[in-house]
């Protein structure tokens, strides 16, 4: 196996498309799948060194998070944090402290998992991904890179650089909780992540709302935006809401959970996240 | 044996809190566990592990393997002795030789995903994993049975055929996979069910649950070109690896030197061999040393959990609070090979009541897991669970607290055990009075919250033991002993041995020798440590100042009549009271008065204390997720004497957070083909930091007069009462009655969605 | 394929060591450079026995390959008492008996670490969740959590 720590975002994509040539960022999926045997890469392509894939700004456009920058770095920025609590909440259930030192927004998509923490509050965040390649650079959004479990949708020789969100205006809020069997260091069993925003007399005018663990991809549910939108986010759409969440489901039975059991916590979580995300609207 | 009875004097060491003597080596990173050493010309060994549930193993080729460059041995089952059925005790459990050479590497076939199969030891890691994948081994794959009840069917999948059930008159005329069934109890169980008010039955089941030890197993096998053989291996007992390996490679013990590395935890499961006979005929075949480490994959895989079980239970009481009659079904999962802890979880059932009329059945089955290996009160745990929610259910219909319904059928002093002796003093009534007394039991609850309570028994066990007390020139004393120390018991032996002697604790320096340097040990292990070794240490001590007083009574041309031994000195007795001379002293003139000073003991102790819980705990669960959260947890337990209080509490604490871990979420997983879906610390759930409070203790002293400092062990019973406190207080916020474990997330839910009806 | 020849800093120090591309930190702390103080527990990041700090942050050794490390500082638990002096924490895991088997408590130590140096005064919920990533399974955690906050009380008063 081959170690290469490209500099360039230009030399990076050149040596990913290789045979056998695989992105490393933050290790803590690949490193795990090394050494079980799952992978078995003949270069592996540390991509830590190109610039613009560390870093936390914020621009006219809104933020930008380069991909392999680590989470507890992400957690530790207060501007970012005050913007994206629910995206924050969520890059910060992915593994343990140490976990987070080196884990990425980047690693956690290109890594495919239907569980991933971080990508049910992306998708609701309505984050777009700079996704570079030897032809340049291209944006995708982030519910459709993950195509299915361990597949997503870059080309060969293609990788994530960045991450963009909206900087959220007025009367907004987003939340992210999760299902897991202890209080950490599990795989979610369903994660839930909501963006929403009110206007001046609290009607919901925006809402996005992103599932995991129960789909084999992160699902973005547009009926449960729209249980939410035009209401003031009141029991009844609450209760619409989980509905659309618990229908949206399209769970397996596997060691970490059952059919039923994530069909109903998708709809409790969903509940509970957008009250959360409503709070934080409100209180602006 | 000579020890005495308790010493009546005034405590000056046990009883306080010291720094332990290893725990500098501890926090610095410098302690030497099993993986830590490496040594010249060393090799690394691996071990190829079936994919099958079930398998004849046809034929093995390792010809590609060998001819890789850099390989320097590869062996199969042929490399070790195959050994007639013969069973040898080993602490709680049998061992059975011809099952064991089997465990450690599968000869006819392969029992359970991740048995041993083949082994290689090359110049690297890297190397040894290419040569794994050039061993050809032809399978014939079998039908698998998994599940207790399936393999005590008739049609169920053979495990082995010359397995006729033991304990069943007359001899069974087909073989199946019950190894074994026991019965014990007396008294008249219809009579005593017909006295009873209330009667209730119900049926519970329990998963294999792992140790969870975070060290895996490890080891260093050196033996030499003319036999001699050298062996490094985390271990709860040195003398038992030295014992299994000699008789698995057919060497003689005092030929193989084994020395116990610091030990990561063991719980239990460090009591057998795994890798230890394989490294060394890896060694022996390439006369090199070779260096063996299993991942955490399998450690899950092939190494030993506990037993899964069914078990039934039916009690009945009369309006007033007084049992008449127990009865229990018992059936454990032995995993591969028969030696499940059946047994002695069919003697703890019922020990802490006081019973008429009880009766206990229980059956030892094959499956095809891996084999099951002690773990911490081996067996306790299982059947008191079932046994302390019945107690618990039956306290509730007759309206009557539940540990007033404890104390009411309380065992006590005198009591007759339903395995048959009576008991001596022991302390659960004690426990039972101070979880009455704390505030934790008067504590308000709110909406969704529940508390539990139960209780637990152990027996403990003494066994031979050797400790030597060298006294140093200087008069420090180095104390050697043979039973590796897994959590303090350098500390709590020292203890000891300085307050025999009379001297700073700081004077005696504990080591843990090998097994060339004491008599055998029996290993570190059903919470005897700091019982028997601790009787061990005393009585080496009293040696010591026997020749001491001897010693000084030559200097004064007295009689050793005419000294006694006080606070660390000898002091003349009668006329020239005033004369004294310290350790020092007289270890300064040890050569002039009869050579070095040397306390020896090697005794079969005997006469360990059980020791009894009571445990409390508050639970608040999710009506919507299932999810139960330990709000509060209060451990109760006798000690008999603590001699170091901070790590009584300890095993007390530990016990009850791997009691969490067991009651809530930890379980196998395997696929329908028999592979195991969860083997590591991601998907089987111990507990993690944040998941537990802090876990309150009350340590009770009721003193064990076997002993001379009245100390019972404790290490084990920790474990018996949680998983009942935890299912009483989930029943108890929920209104459904738990009697399977794990109450993992989603049973929880489905439990409470059925009772709501949907 | 050949070796990588990596310089880094260990502890203050200047290494160098060879390594295979496959070798992780912790392979390389552990066996090549006979740092042993760091701990194998899963090979997965699941156990944080053989946490370390490298550039300053948090991480699992065994989810790093060694030749990441060249150019950056690697602080393992043989770093941690200057000279025969220990760290706060080792003295209060020691005086409140926070260890039992030993095996985990490198890497407590050095996660705690890392914790006061963020968060010199946190709350027992703080302690636990930033120490959920080390696991132990001798001392149920109590002695531990109050070692660390005793810890903390002697470092903010030092």
């Amino acid at each position: 196996m081959d170690y290469r720590s490209p500099t360039t975002a230009k030399d990076a994509a050149g040596l990913l498309a290789q045979d056998g040539a695989y992105g490393l960022a933050g290790g803590t999926d690949l490193l795990v799948k090394l050494r079980t045997g799952f992978v078995a890469p003949r270069m592996v392509v540390d991509l830590k060194a190109v610039p613009r894939l560390r870093g936390i700004e914020s621009d006219a456009r809104g933020w930008r998070i380069g991909a392999a920058t680590p989470c507890a770095e992400i957690g530790e920025h207060a501007g970012f944090t005050a913007a994206w609590p629910g995206v924050v909440e969520a890059l910060q259930l992915i593994g343990s402290t140490q976990i987070q030192g080196r884990a990425t927004l980047g690693g956690n998509l290109c890594n495919a998992s239907p569980a991933a923490d971080s990508v049910p509050a992306l998708i609701a965040a309505g984050a777009v991904c700079e996704v570079a390649g030897a032809q340049g650079e291209r944006e995708v959004p982030v519910e459709q890179i993950i195509t299915g479990p361990g597949r997503n949708a870059l080309a060969r020789g293609e990788f994530i650089m960045g991450f963009r969100l909206p900087k959220p205006t007025g009367r907004a809020g987003d939340a992210y909780l999760r299902f897991i069997p202890r209080t950490e260091m599990d795989i979610a069993v369903v994660g839930v992540g909501v963006s929403l925003a009110l206007d001046a007399q609290g009607v919901c005018t925006h809402a996005r709302v992103g599932l995991g663990a129960v789909a084999p991809t992160p699902l973005l549910v547009a009926a449960g935006a729209k249980a939410l939108i035009g209401t003031r986010v009141d029991d009844a759409a609450l209760k619409a809401l989980a509905a659309a969440a618990s229908a949206a489901c399209k769970p397996i039975d596997d060691k970490r959970g059952t059919i039923a059991y994530r069909i109903k916590v998708a709809g409790v979580l969903a509940r509970r996240a957008a009250k959360i995300a409503l709070e934080r609207a409100a209180g602006k | 044996m000579t020890v005495p009875g308790v010493t009546q004097k005034n405590l000056k060491i046990v009883g306080t809190r010291p720094l332990r003597p290893d725990g500098v080596d501890k926090v610095t990173g410098r302690a030497k566990f099993g993986a830590d050493i490496h040594v010249p010309n060393m090799l690394i060994g691996r071990v190829l592990r079936s994919p099958h549930a079930h398998a004849r193993i046809k034929s093995i080729d390792v010809s590609k393997a060998q001819a890789l460059k850099g390989v320097k041995a590869v062996i199969t089952c042929a490399d070790l002795c195959d050994l007639p059925s013969e069973f040898i005790p080993a602490g709680e459990m049998m061992v059975n030789f011809k099952d064991m050479t089997r465990n450690v590497m599968a000869r006819e076939k392969a029992l359970y995903e991740g048995h041993a199969v083949a082994a290689v030891a090359a110049v690297s890691d890297a190397v040894a994993a290419h040569a794994l994948a050039l061993i050809d081994v032809q399978y014939e794959v079998l039908p698998h049975v998994m599940d207790v009840s399936k393999a005590m069917e008739p049609d169920a999948p053979l495990l082995h055929d010359d397995m006729y059930t033991i304990g069943v008159e007359p001899k069974p005329a087909m073989p199946s996979n019950i190894a074994k069934r026991v019965e014990f109890g007396f008294g008249d169980l219809e009579a005593g069910f017909a006295k009873a008010d209330v009667i209730v039955e119900r049926e519970f089941t329990t998963k294999p649950v792992h140790q969870g030890y975070i060290e895996p197993h490890a080891c260093l096998a050196s033996v030499s070109e003319d036999g001699k053989a050298e062996l490094w291996c985390t271990t709860q007992g040195q003398f038992i690896v030295r014992a299994f390996c000699a008789k698995l490679l057919g060497m003689e013990v005092s030929n193989l030197r084994v020395t116990a590395s610091e030990i990561g935890g063991g719980f239990g499961g460090k009591t057998v061999v795994y890798l230890e006979p394989l490294a060394l005929a890896l060694s022996r075949k390439a006369c090199q040393p070779v260096k063996m480490t299993m991942s955490r994959t399998e450690v899950f895989r092939a190494s030993g959990p506990t037993s899964g079980a069914k078990i039934w239970v039916k009690v009945g009481a009369t309006k007033d609070g007084r049992i008449t009659a127990a009865e229990a079904l018992l059936k454990y999962q032995a995993g591969a090979f028969q030696g499940s802890p059946v047994q002695p979880g069919a003697m703890c059932a019922f020990a802490p009541y006081d019973l008429e009329n009880v009766r206990i059945v229980g059956f030892d089955v094959v499956v095809n897991r891996p084999k099951v290996a002690a773990y911490r009160a081996p067996g306790g745990p299982i059947s008191e669970f079932a046994v302390e929610g019945v107690i618990d259910e039956i306290a509730k219909k007759i309206g009557m607290d539940p540990v007033e319904f404890r104390l009411k059928n309380a065992a006590k002093e005198g009591t007759r055990a339903p395995y048959g002796p009576k008991l001596g003093p022991i302390g659960l009534v004690e426990t039972l009075q101070a979880a009455k007394a704390h505030a934790h039991y008067r504590a308000p609850l709110k909406a969704n919250q529940g508390r539990g309570v139960a209780s637990g028994f152990w027996f403990n066990i003494g066994g031979e033991t050797c400790a030597t007390l060298n006294v140093g020139e200087d008069g420090s004393v180095a104390m050697v002993l043979g039973t590796p120390d897994i959590g303090g018991s350098r500390a709590s032996l020292s203890m000891m041995a300085a307050e025999e002697l009379g001297i700073p604790m700081e004077q005696v320096h504990a080591i843990i020798g090998d097994t060339s340097s004491l008599g055998f040990n029996f290993l570190t292990g059903g919470s005897r440590v700091t019982f028997s070794s601790g009787m061990a240490v005393v009585e080496a001590a009293r040696d010591v100042i026997k020749q001491l007083r001897s010693r000084a009574a030559k200097i004064w041309e007295v009689s050793a009549e005419e000294v006694e031994w006080v606070e660390g000195r000898a002091r003349l007795l009668g006329e020239g009271k005033d004369k004294s001379l310290s350790l020092a002293d007289l270890a300064k003139t040890a050569g002039k008065t009869g050579g070095p000073i040397v306390g020896n003991a090697a005794i079969n102790a005997t006469g360990a204390g059980p020791s009894l819980a009571t445990h409390l705990v508050d639970v608040e669960v999710d009506p919507e997720t299932g999810k139960v959260t330990i709000l509060r947890y209060t451990a109760i337990q006798d000690a008999g004497k603590a001699v170091h209080p901070s790590y009584v509490e300890g095993q007390m604490q530990g016990g009850a957070v791997q009691g969490i871990g067991w009651a809530l979420n930890e379980e196998y997983i395997y696929d329908d083909k028999g592979r195991l879906e969860n083997p590591g610390f991601l998907d089987y759930r111990i507990p993690v930091c944040s998941d537990v409070p802090m876990i309150d203790t009350v340590i009770v002293e009721v003193p064990n007069p076997r002993h001379p400092y009245g100390v019972r062990g404790v290490g084990e019973t920790p474990i018996v009462p949680p998983m009942a406190a935890i299912a009483n207080a989930v029943s108890n916020a929920t209104g459904y009655r738990f009697t399977d474990l794990p109450m993992s997330p989603p049973r929880v839910l489905a439990a409470i969605d059925s009772q709501r009806g949907g | 394929m050949a070796k990588q020849h990596v310089t880094t800093t260990v502890n203050g120090d200047t290494v160098e060591f060879l390594c295979g591309t496959e070798q992780t930190l912790l392979d390389v702390l552990r066996d090549e450079l006979y740092l042993t103080g760091s701990k194998e527990g899963c090979g997965s990041g699941d156990c944080g026995a053989c946490s370390v700090m490298l550039d300053g942050r948090l991480v699992c050794a065994c989810l790093v390959l060694g030749a990441e490390a060249q150019g950056r500082s690697v602080e393992t638990i043989e770093g941690m008492a200057k000279g025969d002096e220990l760290h706060p924490l080792q003295q209060k895991f020691l005086e409140h008996a926070a260890l039992q088997c030993g095996i985990c408590t490198p890497g407590f130590l050095i996660a705690a670490k890392a914790l006061l140096a963020k968060k010199p005064n946190p709350t027992e919920t703080e302690v636990r969740y930033w120490l959920a990533g080390n696991l132990c399974r001798c001392t149920g955690y109590d002695k531990i959590v109050r070692a660390v906050m005793d810890a903390a009380v002697v470092m903010r008063t030092a």
